[in-house]
């Protein structure tokens, strides 16, 4: 693979992921203020000392956003590798010991897809104490039903191949098979979905933050941001709608990559490859 | 196609699409004549009715299963409030109840009781539409739910109105415009419009429409003595959201399907025939297309029904989902548990729909070999 090769909305997607990501490390360097000083009047317009204006208390929108990357990206991203980590496993182990282990993770995860993701968040968020781990935990829980899915019909198809019949004669384990045999042939298809995953648990986080169950103020982040400026909407004032921007921007440039790194793998499998 | 590609959307909930299924044993055997007559086939009545109805049997297992499911969901909901950690009690009154204070509201909201006794009178109610008294308002559950319900499903109804013909149209559309500039527009702006969240569509939407121009309202509460084209105008955003937010996922997976089916075999032996593009759309595309995009409906209806939460509240519209969404701020359970379980049940059984649907449309399903 070249540089060349990769398609020009791809690069916009990585310059995307970069700034935020940029942003989210840097955040105390680049933010003008701090996170939680009031600064200024209540929604002062653009302009001026506020590169973006004031949210509902006064607040520089501009460092908030900054500080929000952090948030935003750094739970998000705990929980889709959590939930990859934990999908996978299990979906690997029902591949390839088979029968009744099989049976009994698939029917469960069954049993999980039933219930809608957000649904299912809201009833076990209202019984949950409200803690930073326990949100990350609940997302990546639930996130690990669809992996587990995509898992283990890729497991299916990559266990039945002889190198992997090959290993199970030599008498490896299935741990070495799991690990040295399957998940070297998955990783490409499951790169593409821990992409959509991680767009996903954005959108997701950003979700439940505004429906007031995800990160609790006064910290940062872009969901909860929406709902602390929403009521400004109906005097024109669009100070909500700058975080929305930005969940917005950053899942379409995730959602960039994703595509391009999907057509590869369709590609390298060959076939008329455009559905 | 939704095995091998990631899925963007509600999947069906029985495993119906996954091919690794072993075939349900009661099926075993059946014979390739259409219409055996009695007394040819042994075995109980349900092996003879599978012979005789296959589709009948089918859909009859299918509906068995969706029950079932609802009852494990309920189970689940249930057991699971009760497995974690938190006792309301305690949540209701502060850090600082007396022991004694404790044990009355517990004794009051009937905690005290065994677990499987309240469940299995929850469920007992539950099945008459008894849900209840909320905790927090003391009002009866079920009759909010009575009303909100109609609400939220007349938005959810004229969303899906609009949506669907709109979809399935601009579906076809990329695929006959196949990596042309008229798809890859499309293709472009529906990956935009899946990663805008929902209450960022709704903002906008209100900001330009009911602020900026004044030609919407906002918010959209309806009151029962509106009249119809009242009720109309004051969804016209809220639907608009959902729209928006459903199209573009139900467009993906509408081209998706009648690109897997354009990619076959037989539509290839259709071109090097010479057919022309219409008669190969009409004639050997469009009968193998209808069960999945069917299916890509149904399953995409299912998603509007969770989506109608967050509208719900960015709106302000009386609706189911801002009724959970406020009893899960005050941990108000009883509504909580109603409201999951009402949800659930709709995903379940619009995905049983999709199911059946694809089983009648595609008479293949119907003797799985």
């Amino acid at each position: 693979m070249n540089l060349r090769s990769i398609p020009f909305s791809a690069w916009v997607g990585i310059a995307g992921i970069a700034l935020a990501i940029f942003c989210a490390v840097f955040a105390p360097v680049i933010a003008p203020f701090g996170e939680r000083d009031v600064v200024g009047d209540i929604w002062l317009p653009a302009g001026g000392d506020f590169l973006l204006g004031t949210d509902n208390l006064g607040r520089d929108l501009l460092s908030r956003l900054v500080y929000g990357a952090r948030t935003t990206i750094f739970v998000a991203l705990a929980a889709t590798v959590l939930s990859f980590s934990l999908g996978m496993l299990l979906s690997f182990t029902a591949a390839v010991v088979g029968g009744f282990t099989d049976q009994f993770f698939s029917r469960f995860n069954d049993l999980m897809m039933a219930i809608p993701t957000l649904i299912f968040a809201l009833v076990v968020l209202a019984v949950l104490p409200q803690h930073l781990w326990i949100l990350i935990l609940v997302m990546a829980v639930l996130d690990s039903t669809r992996v587990f899915r995509i898992g283990r019909a890729v497991a299916l198809d990559v266990a039945v191949m002889e190198f992997v019949e090959a290993a199970r004669l030599r008498g490896e384990g299935s741990l070495w098979i799991i690990f040295r045999e399957i998940l070297p042939n998955t990783l490409s298809p499951l790169l593409a979905e821990f992409g959509l995953r991680f767009a996903f648990s954005i959108l997701f986080l950003s979700t439940l933050s505004f429906l007031g169950l995800g990160i609790q103020p006064p910290s940062a982040d872009w969901g909860g941001m929406v709902k602390d400026n929403k009521d400004g909407i109906i005097f024109g004032i669009s100070a909500a709608l700058i975080p929305g921007a930005a969940i917005a921007t950053l899942a379409i440039c995730v959602n960039l990559v994703v595509d391009w790194l999907m057509k590869r793998t369709s590609s390298l499998k060959g076939g008329r490859g455009d559905a | 196609m939704m095995e091998s590609g990631p899925l963007t959307g509600p999947v069906p909930t029985d495993g119906s699409a996954d091919g690794t299924h072993p075939r349900p044993a009661e099926l075993s055997g059946v014979p390739a004549k259409p219409n055996p007559a009695d007394g040819e086939i042994g075995g109980t009545f349900w092996r003879r009715f599978t012979f005789r109805r296959p589709l009948a049997a089918l859909i009859l297992q299918r509906l068995g299963l969706s029950v079932g499911l609802l009852f494990a969901v309920s189970l689940m909901i249930s057991g699971g409030i009760e497995a974690l950690p938190g006792d309301f009690a305690t949540t209701y009154l502060g850090q600082s109840a007396t022991p004694q204070a404790v044990e009355n509201i517990r004794k009051d909201l009937g905690l005290d009781k065994p677990w499987t006794e309240r469940y299995l009178s929850w469920l007992g109610g539950a099945v008459q539409g008894d849900f209840g008294t909320s905790w927090a308002s003391k009002n009866s559950v079920g009759e909010q739910i009575g009303k909100r319900l109609g609400n939220s499903l007349f938005l959810a109804f004229f969303a899906a109105l609009i949506s669907v013909p709109l979809a399935v149209g601009l579906g076809m559309l990329a695929v006959q415009f196949r990596n042309r500039l008229p798809d890859k527009i499309i293709n472009v702006v529906s990956l935009a419009a899946i990663s805008l969240p929902e209450f960022f569509v709704g903002y906008l939407l209100i900001m330009f429409f009911a602020v900026k121009y004044g030609i919407a309202t906002f918010p959209a509460t309806v009151y029962d003595s509106m009249s119809f084209t009242e009720r109309l105008s004051a969804i016209a955003l809220p639907v608009a959201t959902l729209v928006l937010v459903v199209l573009a996922h139900m467009m993906r997976m509408t081209r998706a399907a009648i690109l897997n089916v354009m990619s076959s075999a037989y539509v290839e032996t259709a071109e090097l025939k010479g057919l022309s593009a219409f008669r190969i759309i009409a004639k050997h595309a469009a009968p193998n297309a209808v069960a999945p995009v069917i299916n890509v409906i149904a399953l995409n209806l299912a998603y509007l029904v969770v989506g109608v939460v967050v509208v719900e509240v960015v709106f302000v519209y009386p609706g189911m989902g801002q009724y959970m969404v406020d009893a899960v701020t005050v941990r108000d359970m009883p509504v909580v548990q109603a409201c999951g379980l009402i949800f659930a049940a709709f995903y379940i059984f619009l995905n049983m729909a999709a199911d059946i649907l694809a089983i009648i449309a595609n008479p293949r399903l119907r003797h799985p070999r």
